[in-house]
């Protein structure tokens, strides 16, 4: 049988997340008993966290989690770690036996920062340095994988249903400010952890329902921009393409959206004149990015976090809003659950970015 | 004289029951096939004279009429077939280069059909085009590398000049002079009807239609007939003409007998003569020469109008794209080797050139791995037969396509490759007036939009099915593609896995 990343596997998901716009520290426990509730929308076969706002004492430091098959990887994924890092602290990533989860490979974690003299031999910004080492690693390294490398934030996943990975990463003992939960339902899988999600590139996650007809236009075309899609999942092509437009091309969010999801063209003709030349340019610049079939994402990234469904809205995503606190979900189950007193309920339309960022000063 | 050996390619077959002797086809047919006997009073046939183009057999009054393939066979030879021999007698007799037109008629592989499309089942909903809103539109032309923003942060459009297309197919370029005035009228209007272009080709453009401008595309080949600073500024772009599929390496022929009246003014050539543009363009021996002659077109034309490059798809198709791409054309069209002509020498149009699958395969994805696959587009043509044809051309790469032999089809061509003969029947590859007259532009125009628009309903189906709503994700989507009964080297250049897999 193929491994993830030979073949492409479809999947269909639950996704949750929280935010607090105050910045207030969530313990991990809520997105669990949020996720737990959308139980059948998962198989088993993958299921994932991530957090933000749960390494203040390391915060201007990346965090790489990694995966090592073997303790080979590992001396050798070190080695290199070693050759372009300073690594500040490095520790197991703690967890706890759960009867379901099984065959754990070795979870690492480190905090760092680029190399002085690496990184200024290699004319980059901090950012694309780590961008370049991480992919390096991935794509190099055989048995290491990092699948976590932003600043103040993390990524925990597995091969399971996702209150039973929560669980395994005792994630009750993290505090953040906003939480992110995949459940993955595959059709089939070789059931590796990698291939769990939240799929994460610095201090992006993404967490995704849906399976996108657009993927190999977009996969061919993002490419060319140094990224290398090992995993073959609409999760990691997507990841890359908002990292293309938001780091690279600096698009705000809500452009991104109208890149990725992008009116259709009557939409557009109905706008005004200002707009309709807007999103005229940037359909047309950067046509191989709109991304077509079912989605529904939740974009984590340091101090906010986006959700977005395809135009068509072929994918159920529901949000809720509570005092400070902001809750998004495949289900609306999933939110009820944790706080069944809304102020607001709604279901954004497709191709409708809803963004909610931490409050001034807060970042 | 010598015994004349050829064997006539066809037999008329005329069901005397049903002639009536109306002489309908004596009258219809330019090559002088049929004629009445008076001695015998009943109508006859010069089967060598047939080329098989069926005007007859349509006008027929009575249905009685059929031309079938000649039984009279050569002893057959698996080796030295009828065809060899025959093309020997022909040339032993006359000392001259075999003549063909339209595009290569052998039985070389045609990949379109090796290819077949997905569809979604379950784990993602096919569209219904009907219900749904379901794109096509398309632009062609550089994409900018960066954005950039005003003072005010707002985005500020850096595109260089597009083309937009309502659907992604454009009319190829058909010169007048090899097609008829008529044709080229039908090609226009139909062209701004359906919010597309058509192409010149190298015969310039007739003063009647700049009113077409806006749906035009000119061309400026190696011969420069007809080009002056007003026909450039007539059209939405330019193309240069480098190659051509049917015929890469030579230039465009035309013979004399249709370079007469205003075909030879509006080339700007004496009337009469043959019009034989250069194989090569003279001011063009290597790259950096044609990014000058890019450049010249776009001074002249003050960069309003985008370049398109036009070559024939040839073994190291994929270098010379990248070499265009980086000589500032913005878009590049690449021309099959089954691409059709109005004359080129048959030894050329049959064994020179390679399948544009393969082509486009391959330089689609020469200038990703190169990272400059966003500064070009890819238009590619010969042949595209049918809207799945479209498809599959557009998931391997290309932005749009060409067509050019389904439009002469869609007027009436009955592929009866012979527009060298300046014959043609229907109308379509003459200047004789009285054919000319036999093809309406108010039919063929509304024959030629119906044509597109049939194609466009049936390329939203596909793409409906495969969950795409839109044709810019569709471009270079190779998965949605599985090759089968190819070899692996074949898929390897396809970029495409095998069905099953």
């Amino acid at each position: 049988m193929l491994k993830e990343g030979e073949i492409r596997i479809p999947s269909g998901c639950a996704i949750s997340g929280i935010f607090s716009k105050s910045g207030k520290p969530l313990s991990g426990r809520s997105i669990i008993d949020s996720i737990a509730t959308m139980h059948d929308r998962s198989n088993g076969l993958g299921g994932g966290f991530a957090g933000y706002g749960i390494y203040p004492q390391y915060k201007d430091a990346y965090a790489f989690h990694i995966f090592y098959d073997n303790t080979e990887s590992r001396l050798q994924c070190e080695k290199f770690l070693d050759a372009h890092f300073d690594v500040i602290n490095l520790s197991k990533i703690p967890t706890k036996k759960v009867a379901s989860i099984t065959n754990e490979p070795i979870i690492m974690r480190y905090f760092v920062n680029p190399l002085h003299n690496k990184l200024k031999e290699s004319q980059l910004d901090e950012d694309e340095f780590t961008v370049q080492c991480v992919i390096k690693v991935n794509t190099t390294i055989d048995g290491a994988y990092v699948f976590s490398s932003g600043k103040n934030m993390g990524v925990f996943k597995a091969v399971g249903y996702p209150e039973d990975v929560g669980e395994f990463y005792r994630l009750d003992e993290y505090e953040g400010y906003c939480w992110t939960a995949h459940g993955r339902y595959p059709t089939n899988t070789p059931g590796w952890w990698g291939g769990a999600h939240p799929f994460a590139m610095l201090d992006y996650s993404i967490v995704h329902n849906g399976e996108i007809s657009s993927y190999d236009a977009n996969r061919r075309f993002v490419e060319m921009f140094g990224y290398k899609c090992t995993l073959l999942t609409d999760t990691e092509v997507i990841t890359y393409i908002i990292d293309y437009l938001h780091r690279k091309q600096k698009l705000t969010l809500t452009e991104v959206a109208e890149v990725i999801a992008a009116p259709f063209w009557d939409t557009i003709n109905s706008k005004s004149e200002e707009d309709k030349k807007r999103l005229t340019y940037l359909r047309n610049a950067f046509s191989s990015l709109l991304i077509t079939g079912p989605f529904s994402i939740l974009l984590g990234y340091d101090g906010g976090l986006m959700a977005l469904n395809d135009r068509l809205k072929l994918r159920s995503m529901v949000v809720g809003e509570k005092d400070d606190m902001v809750y998004i979900a495949s289900e609306e189950c999933a939110i009820r659950v944790i706080e069944p007193n809304l102020d607001k309920l709604w279901s954004p339309k497709g191709g409708e970015p809803v963004i909610v960022t931490l409050e001034e000063g807060l970042r | 004289m010598a015994i004349n050996y050829s064997i006539p390619e066809f037999e008329i077959v005329r069901n005397t029951d049903r002639c009536i002797g109306c002489r309908a086809c004596e009258r219809q047919c330019a090559n002088e096939v049929h004629y009445y006997d008076p001695d015998l009073g009943k109508m006859m046939a010069d089967d060598t004279k047939c080329v098989n183009c069926h005007r007859c057999v349509s006008i027929c009054p009575t249905r009685a009429l059929k031309i079938v393939k000649n039984n009279d066979t050569l002893r057959e030879n698996a080796n030295w077939t009828s065809e060899n021999i025959l093309e020997i007698y022909k040339q032993a007799a006359t000392g001259g280069v075999l003549l063909s037109s339209m595009g290569n008629p052998k039985p070389l592989p045609v990949y379109w059909d090796k290819i077949l499309i997905n569809a979604s089942q379950v784990t993602n909903p096919p569209i219904d085009p009907l219900r749904e809103p379901m794109e096509t539109k398309t632009f062609l032309g550089k994409k900018p590398e960066k954005i950039e923003r005003d003072k005010d942060g707002k985005i500020v459009n850096n595109l260089s000049s597009q083309l937009e297309l309502q659907v992604p197919i454009m009319f190829s370029a058909m010169s007048f002079g090899s097609i008829s005035k008529n044709a080229h009228e039908s090609l226009a209007r139909a062209a701004s009807e359906l919010g597309t272009y058509y192409n010149t080709g190298e015969g310039g453009l007739h003063k009647d239609f700049y009113q077409y401008g806006p749906n035009t595309i000119v061309q400026v080949a190696s011969g420069r007939f007809g080009v002056h600073k007003e026909y450039l500024e007539a059209g939405a772009a330019i193309e240069i003409k480098m190659g051509q599929g049917a015929k890469p390496g030579i230039g465009g022929h035309l013979p004399g007998t249709k370079s007469i009246g205003e075909v030879a003014s509006t080339r700007m050539i004496p009337e009469g003569s043959d019009a034989i543009s250069p194989a090569p363009h003279h001011d063009i021996y290597s790259i950096e020469d044609l990014r000058q002659l890019v450049y010249s077109l776009k001074e002249a034309t003050e960069y309003k109008k985008p370049i398109i490059v036009k070559i024939a798809a040839v073994h190291n198709v994929a270098a010379i794209a990248s070499g265009i791409a980086r000589g500032g054309a913005d878009i590049i069209a690449i021309d099959g080797f089954r691409g059709g002509t109005g004359a080129a020498p048959t030894r050329i149009r049959d064994n020179v050139g390679i399948p544009i699958e393969l082509a486009l395969a391959s330089v689609d994805e020469r200038l990703r791995q190169e990272g400059i696959r966003g500064q070009v587009s890819i238009v590619v043509g010969g042949s595209i037969r049918n809207s799945a044809d479209v498809v599959k051309a557009i998931a391997l790469g290309a932005d749009a396509v060409y067509i050019g032999s389904a439009a002469c089809i869609a007027m009436g061509c009955h592929q009866c490759r012979s527009c060298h003969m300046a014959k043609c029947n229907w109308g379509i590859a003459t200047q004789r007036p009285d054919l000319v007259k036999r093809l309406n532009p108010d039919i063929a125009s509304k024959n030629l939009v119906n044509l597109v628009s049939a194609w466009n309903h049936e390329i939203k189906e596909i793409m409906g099915g495969m969950g795409i709503n839109s044709i810019e994700s569709l471009k270079g989507n190779r998965l949605m593609l599985r090759g089968v009964g190819l070899t692996q080297k074949e898929l390897d250049i396809l970029g495409i896995k095998h069905a099953g897999e």
